[in-house]
Formats: structure tokens, sequence, C-alpha cells
């Protein structure tokens, strides 16, 4: 989960991390109060998650608390890259001497995590390694031994930060570590870090992500979610423990294991070409899915809109195909019973455990919205050109 | 032969005693696996039935992975505990010095498996982890550790490493008339013990491998990297397939590893250094097998 810029500046704060005095607004009222508490110029940043908001006029400095109401009005409802902004980040303004960059991250490759370390900052690090890497320290961190004080002196080395600036570098390096491995983030960025004309050192803004499967540690962070950004659909199937993607096609899409749903996505993809259609969505119902689970997510599925067919495409595992067949049955049933009348069809591919006994309750069961393809090339197929008669 | 799990491997399993350790040992005893015990700490000395697998089994639970291994001569565990106790597990195993741990387990937070992996490189790598969120190695015919089906196919001379449990299942059922030596199931975190090129090596020096199938998906590099070392060290036919072609940028796509983070970890990338090698990569999974079975037939 990626957070806003401002929970990010305020989980920095919390972990005792120079950053700006500041505070987040949802309207312009809100941005008055939090300007007058502040005093003086402060800036009023755009909060999407999305990179060039300066550029898009997402960022204007607001001398006085009107100016800061008629700034925050500008930027609030504007669309930044298809990023509707929904809340202001106000903060005192600091003058800005030099730029450097900080930050931890996983090192997927080096199965580690990694330090990078820049006199550049203020810019895309990732354009500054790759056009002078000398500029760039990357130090790898043993996660059994983390950042102390020593280690974050010779990160301090390493990146050639002014000497002058040590004794503050080092305890934002170590209590950034901190931050990192209390919240169990998978990057925390500080980009720009700045030194002022004053000669301080501040965390301008940060980026952080954090690992969702850690989410049993920290309660805390479910609070994080940005529940107006969150698609209903999703967050209905979150609520059922399913594990769906809305995407913007309209072939609508179930299968067991991301790994086979992500290449159904990629199959239907391909036969959908021709025909103009999509995948809708990504929808895993995982390992051992029940009859209730396949029914739940049928439901989800079918109640897209934009959803013209379903292509159903399980290889049981432990998954049995029997208990599929008898969800998808169940399913409709149900849905008709609520009085939601389904008409959209369904192709349905089983193999593996129990597959037999699956198909042979489909075809028992007759149902005239469901057909059945023996391969998942031919299901797909079958799913594309029923979504693009669908039209 | 096969690589890792072959049919003297003794299987403990950490977790046995819960409902998901229960039934998965049942599953592994059905398909010949040699489990010898479970480790529970809270139910050390007792013993669990399993009814109805060569009449009835009867496997011992031990304290921790170092008394099963003295008592049983054990040399692999699965490991079944919940994301919250996974840490603490494999861990146990590295002490134990036990030398292949497949963790099962989906969830993990990647600050432990970052820690465990840590440790177990600190302790000299005497333990293969493989995982977490795996369904763990198949040799077929010989032995099952983890949850990978035992009846799909039976034993031949391909050898498959997959980041996914499904298409492992759906690319064994396809090529089920040729057999594999070993399955390997690596899992999908964005860390994880036992690498696409950990594998390929394997099978690169196993006698009775003579083909491979390598299944990668979107995120990370580790397909690149497994490009690079087919170009150096595999003279073995390798056929590949990448899931993930339509994934948009920045969503996780199930597997906690599965996601595109800016241009980086696209299987269009993947596909072209695997191509790039000599690699044929299928459009779809049955093209894929289809590859797999010219190369076989020495079309």
């Amino acid at each position: 989960m990626d957070l806003y810029e401002y929970q990010g500046r305020e989980l920095f704060e919390r972990h005792g991390l120079p950053v700006l005095a500041g505070g987040v607004a949802t309207t312009p009222e809100e941005a008055r109060a939090i300007a007058e508490r502040l005093g003086g110029r402060v800036v009023v940043k755009a909060q999407v998650k999305v990179g060039g908001r300066g550029k898009a006029g997402g960022v204007k400095l607001a001398e006085t608390p009107d100016e800061a109401v008629a700034r925050s009005t500008d930027i609030l409802g504007m669309d930044i890259k298809g990023h509707t902004v929904n809340k202001v980040m106000i903060t005192v303004t600091a003058d800005i001497a030099e730029e450097y960059y900080f930050s931890y991250l996983l090192d997927r490759a080096n199965r580690t995590f990694l330090c990078i370390a820049s006199v550049a900052g203020g810019m895309d690090i990732e354009q500054v390694a790759a056009e002078t890497p000398e500029r760039v320290a990357k130090v790898a961190i043993d996660a059994n031994v983390g950042v102390d004080e020593a280690r974050a002196r010779e990160i301090v080395e390493a990146a050639g930060f002014p000497t002058e600036l040590t004794e503050q570098i080092v305890p934002i390096a170590v209590r950034l570590w901190q931050a990192f491995v209390a919240e169990d983030a998978t990057l925390v960025e500080v980009n720009p870090l700045a030194r002022t004309v004053d000669g301080k050192v501040l965390c301008l803004d940060a980026k952080v992500s954090l690992d969702e499967n850690a989410g049993f540690r920290h309660p805390d962070h479910e609070a994080l979610v940005d529940q107006a950004a969150v698609d209903p659909l999703e967050q209905r199937a979150k609520e059922k423990d399913l594990n769906y993607v809305k995407l913007d096609g309209e072939v609508g899409i179930i299968g067991n294991g991301a790994g086979l749903v992500m290449s159904t996505l990629d199959v239907v993809a391909y036969a959908g070409e021709p025909h103009g259609v999509k995948p809708a969505n990504f929808l895993d119902i995982g390992g051992g899915a029940s009859a209730a689970v396949m029914a739940n997510g049928l439901e989800i599925v079918l109640s897209d809109p934009s959803v013209r067919s379903v292509f159903v495409n399980v290889f049981g595992g432990i998954t049995a195909c029997d208990e599929v067949a008898n969800g998808i049955i169940q399913a409709l049933a149900l849905l008709a019973e609520r009085g939601e009348a389904v008409e959209k069809p369904l192709v349905v591919r089983l193999d593996g455990n129990n597959a037999e006994a699956g198909r042979a309750i489909l075809d028992g069961a007759a149902n005239p919205l469901v057909q059945r393809v023996d391969t998942m090339d031919g299901a797909a197929q079958r799913a594309a050109e029923l979504a693009a008669a669908g039209v | 032969m096969a690589i890792w799990l072959t049919k003297g491997s003794k299987v403990v399993v950490q977790g046995m005693t819960g409902s998901e350790g229960m039934k998965h040992t049942r599953r592994m005893l059905a398909a010949g696996t040699n489990v010898v015990g479970g480790v529970n700490p809270r139910k050390a000395g007792q013993k669990v039935a399993f009814e109805g697998v060569n009449d009835r089994i009867e496997l011992p639970v031990f304290a921790n992975v170092a008394e099963a291994m003295a008592a049983t001569g054990a040399d692999v565990t699965v490991i079944f505990v919940p994301p919250q106790f996974t840490r603490g597990a494999v861990v146990e195993a590295i002490d134990a010095g036990i030398p292949l741990a497949v963790v099962i387990t989906e969830g993990v937070p990647v600050h432990d498996t970052a820690a465990f992996w840590a440790y177990n490189l600190a302790q000299g790598e005497r333990t293969r982890i493989v995982g977490p969120n795996c369904p763990g190695i198949a040799s077929p015919g010989a032995s099952n550790a983890g949850i990978i089906p035992a009846d799909i196919t039976g034993a031949g001379r391909i050898g498959l490493v997959s980041k996914s449990g499904t298409l492992t299942y759906q690319m064994m059922y396809e090529l089920r008339d040729i057999g594999f030596s070993t399955c390997v199931g690596i899992g999908g975190d964005p860390i994880i013990g036992t690498t696409h090129i950990d594998a390929l090596a394997a099978f690169q020096a196993d006698p009775e491998t003579d083909a491979i199938v390598m299944i990668g998906e979107i995120g990370g590099d580790a397909e690149e990297r497994a490009a690079e070392f087919i170009k150096a060290n595999v003279t073995k036919p390798v056929v590949g397939y990448i899931a993930g072609f339509t994934a948009p940028p920045g969503k996780t796509m199930g597997h906690a590893g599965a996601i595109i983070s800016g241009s980086a970890g696209t299987a269009d990338a993947k596909k072209a250094a695997l191509e790039a090698v000599g690699v044929k990569v299928g459009k779809t999974p049955s093209e894929t097998a289809r590859l797999m079975r010219e190369l076989m037939s020495g079309n």
C-alpha cells in the first residue's frame, strides 16, 4: 500500500524525523484553519499518488490564510493524470539551499534491504543513477543487523554528504531505518532531503509503501486506506476475502491461483483483440475454494455493469471441480431468488481434481446461461465472442 | 533421481496438527511421501493417527525440528504454520541444520522473510529454503513435499520451475503423457529462498532431466537474471512462459510480488530477455506445452 505524502509526513513525524509543520485539508475552510495555525507563508500541495503534480499546477505558495483558501479552492477537485485531488497538504515553507536524496527499500534481486543515498536530490533517482552513477551510493543493509549509528556514518560518508551535516544526517538515517522496520515498510523515500539556508536538514517529501502482509502487526494501518479512492467492487470483494482487481474491459474473469488468473487475463486479451473486448477484472478465488466462495465471486463479477460475459477458469489442484460447479449453480439460483435477473452468459472450463464430476454437474443443471468448453484457449475465445455479441 | 526431493527423503511437517497441516500431511502420505513426524512444542510426545492411509498411519509429534531430526533422520521439513509464526518456524529449521525447508505459508511479511533469509546466509546456508507462498516440490512417483496434487502426472524427464501454483498444475497436466522429474513451485513473494536460477542449475546437473519448463510472472527481474544464467550455464533445452502481459502497472495481481513498478517487471521485458538467449516462450500455457512437446519429440 502506497501512502499519500501527508500520511508519510505524519508517519515521519511520529518517528522523530525532522519535517515541516503542517496538516491536511479536504475543504478550503480547513485549509484556512491550518494556514492560520501555522502562520506566515505556506505551501499548498495536491495529494495524489502520481508524480508531476508541480507541473500540473498542483503545488502553490500562499502568503496569507486568504490565499491558502484561494489556492486550495483551485487545487481541490483538480484532475492530475486521471487522479482527482480530494485533499491538500498545507505546510510552512523552507528556504532550500541544497537538495539530497535518501531512501531504504526492499531489494528483491539481492533478497535484502538497500539504502540509496545521493547528493543529487529533488529529481528522479533512477535517472540520476543512470546518468551519474558516481553520485549515487547504494549500501546493502542486513535485515538482522540494521542501521545503527556506525552504519549510518558509513552511509553518510559513502554518499558524500557535506561533512558539516554529518551530525544531522546520521540520526535521520537511523530513525528512518527504525521507521522502515517498525512500520513494516517496503519503501521509505525522502526526496528531497534538504539543507535550508540556515543550515538545517529537513525531510521535505515522504514516499512510503507499507507491506499489506504485515497488517496483522499493524491494526492502525487499515485507517491509512483511502476509502474514497477504493473501487466499490474491490471494497466488497475485500470484505468477502476475495482477491479482486477491477480492470476496464467486458469479460469477467474468475479463476483459482494468481498465476492462472493472470494467464487467463492474457489469453482473454488475445482472444478479445479482434472483437474489441478485454478482461473486466482479476479475481482469484484461491486454493481449496468452496461452493460458497465461488458464489461470492460470481456475485461480485456479475454486479459489474461493464461485464458482458464471464469466464470461469479453474484447474482443480486442491480445489475440487465438483465444488466449483455446485458453487456456480448455487450462485445463479441465489441471484435468481433475490430477483436479480442474470442474463450474462458464463463460459466454464474445468480441469484437474474431480473435473469429470464437475462437468457432469454443469451438464445436468442444463442452465441455458452456462456453456462448458474443455480447453482454456477455446473457452477464452468463446467468452470473448459472447462479450462482443452482447455489445 | 530428481532434484532436492527423492524417494529416500524423510519429511517432517511443522504445523502438522493444524487443519491445513493435517489435510496435507494425509495427502502427502497418500502420495507415497515418507512423512516421519510432525513438530508442535505444545503437543510434543503425542501421536497423530491418519486413518485410511495404508489402513492407518500413526506419526509422532516432536517439540522442535532438531528433536525430530535426531529421532527420525528427517532431512526435509514442510512448514504450514500461520504467517505470524513462520519466521520463528523457519529459524528453528535453520538452527536444526535441516537440508531442505519448504515454506507453504502465504501472507508472510517481507521483513520476516528478509530476516530468515539473512539468518540462513549467516549460518552458512546449510538449509535450502523453498518459498514462502509456494505449493512445494513434487518428484512424481518418488515424493511430494507440499500441496502439489500427486495424481496429475507421473514420472518423466521434464523439470519444471514456477512462481505460480495453479500454472504449475496446468503445465503438469498438459504434459502428463511425457512426465516430470521434479516440479518446483518457488512462490510469488518478493523475496524467496529458491530462485529460478537455483532450480535451473539443479536441473542442468540432474542426469534424469532432459528439458526444463520455466514459468514466470510480472514483477522483479528474476526472469531476466535467469535468462543470463541460461546463456552462460544451461545446455539443456528450456521452454518458458510468462503470465501477466495484460496486467496494469502499479496493481498487485494476487501474489505479493506480482506488480509492475514503473516500467520495471513487465512480461514483455521478461519474454524478450528469455528469447534473446534462445528460450522459446509460449504465448499461452497450451502453446508452451506444445513447444515442449516438439522439443521432446525432436522436431
